[in-house]
């Protein structure tokens, strides 16, 4: 999450742009909208795009940001929750849970799963080979690594 | 914030069986309806359904032939100063004086309500770039939207009724009106109830969902129970059929040779079941948009 990333615009003056979340709301596509929610978030969390510690926008802030009812908010929140994903604390703020992705692993297993089934179509469609496939996730496993290790660095 | 309890508290709008008639023409037919305290409350229906009607009779600008109307606990008809004062209304026709200037039309508005917070409406106008010394003549179709938007909004009502607040306006106005929504109902126990065509935006912001088909309540429950218990199953016969079997719980189907879709309203496992006793094999399950679950249920 980095503090400029939203394209969102909105009149309250009120409005915090310090926590926008890289999420894509679609009503048209039958999947209920606080799911929606709980499966981009546990993704992020999963691939590691929101770390352990780091805090969720208030359910007013990203009620607002995807023009979405605040309880359909908190509801995937609550179900983030049970779910061991993220924790609150104290009072105010929802925050995603130290112990990492607490996940089960059949459950990290079916999403993987998912983009490696669209990945392979897609690549089949564009006339690559399974191994050229498998040689550019080892590429780009390599070229993200370097990456993180400066982030940390830096 | 409302509760995932329903409040005990008594319902901010009650109509027990309200029916209304212009001539020979049925526009409400025996509709009750409960709108609860805090949350969004979407009314939905086609055009002609009784919506504006439905909120004419709660604002007590048209008076219920039978049935009964009541508004924080009150009649509108017999207590409009007691009902009209804790409201902020946006009309469908958005009919503002045109010969006013933004910044009268705010003053005159003020006068009207005791608990207008000044700094809040100028907050708004500055928010929706309204020029406080332009004609409201001259204003587009968007800026009229946001003045009555403004005044609807200013005094901070408990009610907020919003009749097809999106209708006939660019994406940016539709924002704006989807965050007032939101904004309003964030402060606790305030309460919207908004009609639409526009489902997406429905199923967005809407807590509670009442359907209206030709004057009667088709349907009024809560979106996440409405969502629930609404499948699409997919089913393949063994061989084409012309007309597939009725099932249980099923809403309506369509589809042609082997390959048929129902809507069913319930629990679909036992659908599943019948259709498989059937020799039917399932090919999905699915959710529906609350587009198509309008759609199954004013079909029927």
């Amino acid at each position: 999450m980095t503090a400029d990333a939203g394209p969102v615009r909105c009149a309250d003056l009120s409005f915090s742009r310090a926590l926008v979340m890289q999420i894509h709301i679609s009503p048209n596509d039958g999947v209920p909208i606080y799911l929606q929610l709980v499966n981009q978030i546990k993704y992020q969390v999963a691939s590691g795009r929101l770390a352990p510690g780091e805090e969720l926008p208030a359910i007013r802030v990203l009620a607002e940001q995807l023009l979405i009812n605040p309880n359909t908010v908190a509801r995937a929140y609550r179900e983030l929750e049970v779910a061991g994903l993220v924790e609150k604390r104290r009072t105010a703020g929802t925050y995603v849970s130290e112990q990492g992705s607490p996940l089960a692993r059949r459950e990290r297993l079916k999403i993987l799963t998912e983009r490696v089934d669209a990945l392979v179509a897609e690549a089949g469609q564009m006339d690559f080979a399974l191994e050229d496939v498998l040689a550019l996730v080892q590429q780009r496993h390599a070229a993200l690594q370097t990456a993180r290790a400066q982030a940390v660095r830096e | 914030m409302l509760s995932p309890v329903p409040s005990s508290a008594p319902p901010v709008i009650e109509l027990s069986r309200v029916t209304r008639r212009f001539g020979a023409k049925t526009a409400l037919n025996e509709v009750s309806l409960v709108v609860p305290r805090g949350g969004v409350f979407g009314l939905i229906g086609g055009n002609g359904a009784g919506k504006t009607t439905l909120i004419k009779h709660v604002l007590g600008l048209l008076k219920a032939e039978s049935g009964a109307v009541r508004v924080f606990g009150l009649d509108p008809v017999q207590n409009p100063v007691g009902v009209l004062g804790r409201i902020g209304y946006l009309s469908e026709d958005r009919d503002l004086p045109n010969w006013m200037r933004v910044g009268q039309f705010m003053r005159y508005t003020q006068a009207f309500f005791p608990h207008w917070d000044e700094a809040y409406a100028e907050e708004l106008r500055q928010a929706f770039d309204l020029d406080a010394k332009a004609k409201i003549k001259t204003l587009s179709r968007g800026q009229r939207a946001r003045m009555g938007l403004l005044a609807a909004l200013a005094h901070r009502p408990e009610l907020l009724i919003l009749d097809e607040p999106s209708s006939g306006l660019d994406p940016v106005v539709r924002r704006d009106i989807l965050g007032a929504i939101i904004r309003t109902i964030a402060d606790e126990g305030r309460t919207v109830l908004f009609s639409s065509h526009l489902l997406d935006e429905v199923e967005r912001v809407a807590d509670y969902v009442a359907i209206l088909h030709q004057g009667r309540m088709m349907l009024t429950a809560a979106m996440d129970e409405i969502k629930d218990r609404h499948r699409r199953v997919t089913l393949r016969f063994r061989e084409p059929v012309e007309h597939p079997p009725a099932l249980v719980g099923a809403l309506s189907f369509e589809g042609h040779g082997a390959e048929w879709t129902y809507v069913c309203a319930g629990d679909s496992r036992q659908l599943q079941q019948a259709a498989q006793a059937l020799g039917a094999t399932v090919l999905g399950d699915d959710a529906l948009t609350l587009d198509e679950i309008f759609v199954s249920r004013v079909l029927r």
